[in-house]
């Protein structure tokens, strides 16, 4: 019995699959296609300049949701707040990279086999190429092409001599410059994922006469890649000793920063040395670097409890709210008794009262003041939960009153205020100033930076190399005398010189041109 | 006269002489109209002298404007005692300073005079709001400022920035050329400008010189910003609206090479291009927040 099988169905599935992957690759690998990714990528950036993101301000973003509810049901679910982090960012981006992969293998392979493969031959009919010239020849045919040769090496053109003539190539940098650029954008990409997972990123807050030490449990905030080792930072010490700024005086763009010095101890490995740190000019210990973030002020303050101890006594970090340094203070007493004592309030380095209230009118210290309330409460057993210092939450506190006016009050630094009802007192010694100081790792860096260089060394070979054959041979001329003629091909755009370049060869040659008969378009 | 009052009067001087070069090429085009470029009778060849009379005028008094530039420009870096490019209208007038060199370069020795319309409405308006709207007192930088790379990041951005706005320049007209061609043989100043394939080339050229000169403006800012801020690349605004302009460009580049894109398309995109950057400049400057602000403005 015979019976003749139909094909298996899988093989003519796999036969559509296939075809259809070819499909798919052709498509995303095409120029339109990157072009079209390219526009997409660049389109897609545009949100995250406009709406807040929550990478640059956590705050502003809270304070966009809060004012713009409906628009955030839309902005939410799109990831708006997150752009650059977002899926479909990320497929973009990733999509071009796979385009600009198979756009680029397949061009290394080309020219790999034609970098090696000499200029083509001369071809048939010189004459019916772009640019071309003709000569009368006085001496050896021969001689002619010697120069000829001569001068087109002088030029740095690739040049084979056969009985047909000469061909001249050269500009072969260009598509390497093409190729290299590309490679380079892999490299770019690679050194950005490299610090993103081995990388890390952390601020601190220090107070005059404070210091760091570079262990996870220092940081006030911290970011590390999934293949960073937390209990193995790089062990080092940083001491605020004095923190200098100025600011600008005079009528023009009054206060704003003339300059922000840090001077720090810095021990590494049982050795210190004094460091001065600037914006600009971080401090680089063994490839940990600590930036000059922020600052702002600390308000020392002495609190004496109902029961006449002293509950506190310190520097108090303020939080800035203005280029004027109106400084949000919130000083939390939990040791206090018999109740536990939060003051909250404004830190005002040059404080004005006027009919806005009080606030701050310049960023230096000049009239420093605290203006405060203070409220009371039960205490509590500290649950270790990590609680924000810098927040005031009035949940299970009461506040201080005076009859039924609340106590307000504002000190200048010696000032003592004793609260109503036997509650304590508030002593403001003075300020001190702090810094934002930012920890961090960027290991993918130099990768980074090395793509970006053969980047634009690749990009400037492939703008601006001009690759072009050259062609030059005897002949015989109709009048039976021996001739000279030489053609050229330009093989990229919107290049200039070729009618030179053919022109100064066969005058290399010794031999005049003729004019050409017919002009070429 | 303190040199800040001279250099005002630089700026306002230029200002007022870019927009007299830019009736001159108004003139210009205007005697060309309906000038066909072949007709030889006499009345054409005295139409032909004149526009070429307005064209030189124009020229002659972009050069002064220049020179009114120059001084304003030079004496705001002596009054400040630093690179005179620290504020919003100190970028505006030392980047349009650049703009001029190179169109004067072109002009005076590739014989581009063609491009004298569009360049001189650029420095006139540029000038202008610089002087009236932009102008603050000179002072000194913000520490953020204080780097070396104030120099080559902004000076490989004023350099980019020119050739991006000439080749802009020959873009559109380019397009104006193209449109006016497609409903027929042009005439009139268009007819008198090189041919659409030698305009495309200069704006290739143009946009090819200032692309490479981009992606260092863009590599050097970020490397300025890993040793101020301590990131390379944070998305700030600038900084996305730089990478937006960066990839409008390589569109460009790419679009020059794709069948369908060539010519218009491309020329349309190089004109998107410039309008991405000049958004950053303006609109990011005034609109939004973010680390790039300086001094107010």
């Amino acid at each position: 019995m015979s019976t003749v099988e139909p094909p298996p169905e899988s093989e003519a599935r796999d036969y559509g699959a296939r075809e259809m992957a070819r499909w798919v690759w052709t498509q995303l690998t095409s120029m339109r296609t990157a072009l079209v990714l390219l526009f997409l990528v660049a389109l897609a950036a545009i949100p995250g300049s406009l709406i807040p993101q929550r990478s640059a301000s956590l705050l502003r973003v809270r304070d966009f949701r809060a004012a713009h509810p409906t628009l955030d049901r839309i902005y939410t679910p799109l990831g708006l707040y997150d752009v650059y982090r977002s899926p479909w960012f990320s497929a973009i981006y990733l999509l071009l990279f796979v385009s600009l992969i198979g756009c680029i293998l397949p061009r290394i392979a080309v020219y790999a086999r034609g970098v090696r493969k000499p200029p083509p031959r001369v071809p048939r009919r010189l004459d019916r190429l772009g640019e071309y010239a003709s000569g009368v020849v006085d001496g050896d045919g021969e001689d002619a092409l010697d120069k000829a040769d001569e001068w087109l090496r002088s030029k740095h053109f690739r040049v084979v001599r056969s009985d047909d003539g000469i061909s001249a190539e050269r500009g072969y940098l260009r598509e390497l410059g093409n190729l290299l650029f590309h490679l380079a954008l892999i490299f770019v990409l690679i050194g950005v994922a490299v610090s993103q997972l081995m990388g890390f990123k952390g601020t601190s807050v220090i107070v005059e006469g404070q210091g760091f030490s570079n262990n996870i449990t220092q940081y006030d905030d911290f970011k590390a890649g999934g293949w960073v080792d937390t209990d193995r930072l790089k062990p080092f010490t940083v001491k605020l000793n004095t923190f200098t700024v100025r600011f600008e005086t005079g009528e023009v763009q009054r206060g704003a920063a003339r300059e922000f010095t840090a001077d720090v101890a810095l021990t590494v490995d049982g050795a210190t040395t004094n460091q001065v740190l600037q914006v600009n000019h971080p401090l680089n210990v063994g490839g940990t670097l600590v930036h000059l973030l922020g600052h702002g002020y600390a308000a020392h303050v002495t609190v004496t409890d109902g029961s006449g101890q002293v509950a506190y006594s310190g520097p108090a970090v303020t939080v800035p709210q203005d280029g004027n340094f109106s400084s949000l203070t919130v000083i939390k007493v939990p040791d206090a008794r018999p109740d536990r004592l939060v003051f909250q309030g404004y830190f005002l380095p040059t404080a004005v009262v006027d009919e806005q209230g009080p606030r701050s009118i310049f960023p230096d210290a000049l009239n420093p003041q605290l203006f405060l309330t203070a409220w009371y409460g039960a205490p509590v057993v500290s649950t270790g939960v990590p609680e924000n210092l810098y927040t005031f939450n009035p949940e299970g506190l009461t506040q201080v009153m005076n009859g039924d006016q609340p106590v307000r009050f504002a000190l200048k630094p010696g000032e003592t205020v004793d609260l109503p009802d036997g509650r304590g007192s508030l002593t403001f010694d003075g300020y001190s100033r702090w810094t934002k100081l930012q920890i961090s790792s960027t290991p993918g860096l130099p990768l980074t930076m090395g793509g970006v260089a053969v980047a634009v060394l690749g990009l400037c070979l492939s703008l601006f190399v001009r690759p072009r054959r050259l062609w030059i041979r005897t002949i015989e001329r109709p009048d039976g005398s021996l001739g000279l003629e030489a053609a050229g091909l330009d093989r990229a755009d919107a290049r200039t010189g070729l009618s030179d370049d053919v022109a100064d060869l066969v005058a290399a040659a010794g031999v005049r041109a003729e004019p050409t008969s017919e002009e070429t378009p | 006269m303190t040199v800040e009052q001279l250099s005002a009067l630089g700026i306002v001087t230029a200002a007022v002489l870019y927009l007299l070069a830019f009736m001159a090429h108004s003139a210009e085009w205007a005697a060309a109209r309906g000038l066909s470029p072949t007709a030889d009778d006499p009345g054409a060849k005295a139409r032909s002298a004149s526009v070429e009379t307005w064209g030189r005028l124009g020229l002659n008094l972009t050069i002064l404007g220049a020179l009114a530039h120059g001084t304003g420009v030079v004496a705001r870096g002596i009054a400040a005692q630093r690179a005179p490019w620290g504020n919003m209208y100190e970028f505006v007038t030392a980047s349009l300073l650049f703009v001029v060199v190179a169109y004067l370069v072109l002009a005076i020795w590739f014989g581009k005079r063609w491009l004298g319309l569009p360049t001189t409405l650029l420095l006139s308006v540029g000038n202008g709001l610089a002087a009236t709207v932009l102008h603050v007192a000179v002072a000194p930088l913000v520490p953020a400022l204080h780097s070396v790379w104030f120099i080559i990041h902004i000076v490989a951005a004023c350099i980019s920035a020119a050739a991006f706005n000439v080749g802009a320049a020959a873009s559109i007209i380019y397009l104006l050329k193209a449109r006016a061609e497609s409903k027929g043989a042009s005439s009139g100043y268009l007819a008198r400008l090189p041919g659409l394939r030698e305009l495309d080339t200069f704006a290739y050229r143009a946009h090819a010189f200032a692309f490479p000169i981009w992606t260092f403006t863009v590599a050097a800012g970020s490397i300025w910003a890993e040793f101020a801020w301590g990131r390379y690349w944070g998305w700030d605004p600038k900084e996305t609206w730089a990478f937006v302009t960066w990839v409008v460009y390589a569109a460009y580049l790419h679009a020059r090479a794709t069948a369908g894109w060539r010519g218009r398309g491309a020329a349309w995109i190089a004109v998107v291009g410039v309008a991405t950057f000049w958004f950053n400049f303006v609109g990011i400057n005034l609109l939004v927040s973010g680390l790039h602000s300086y001094a107010g403005i």
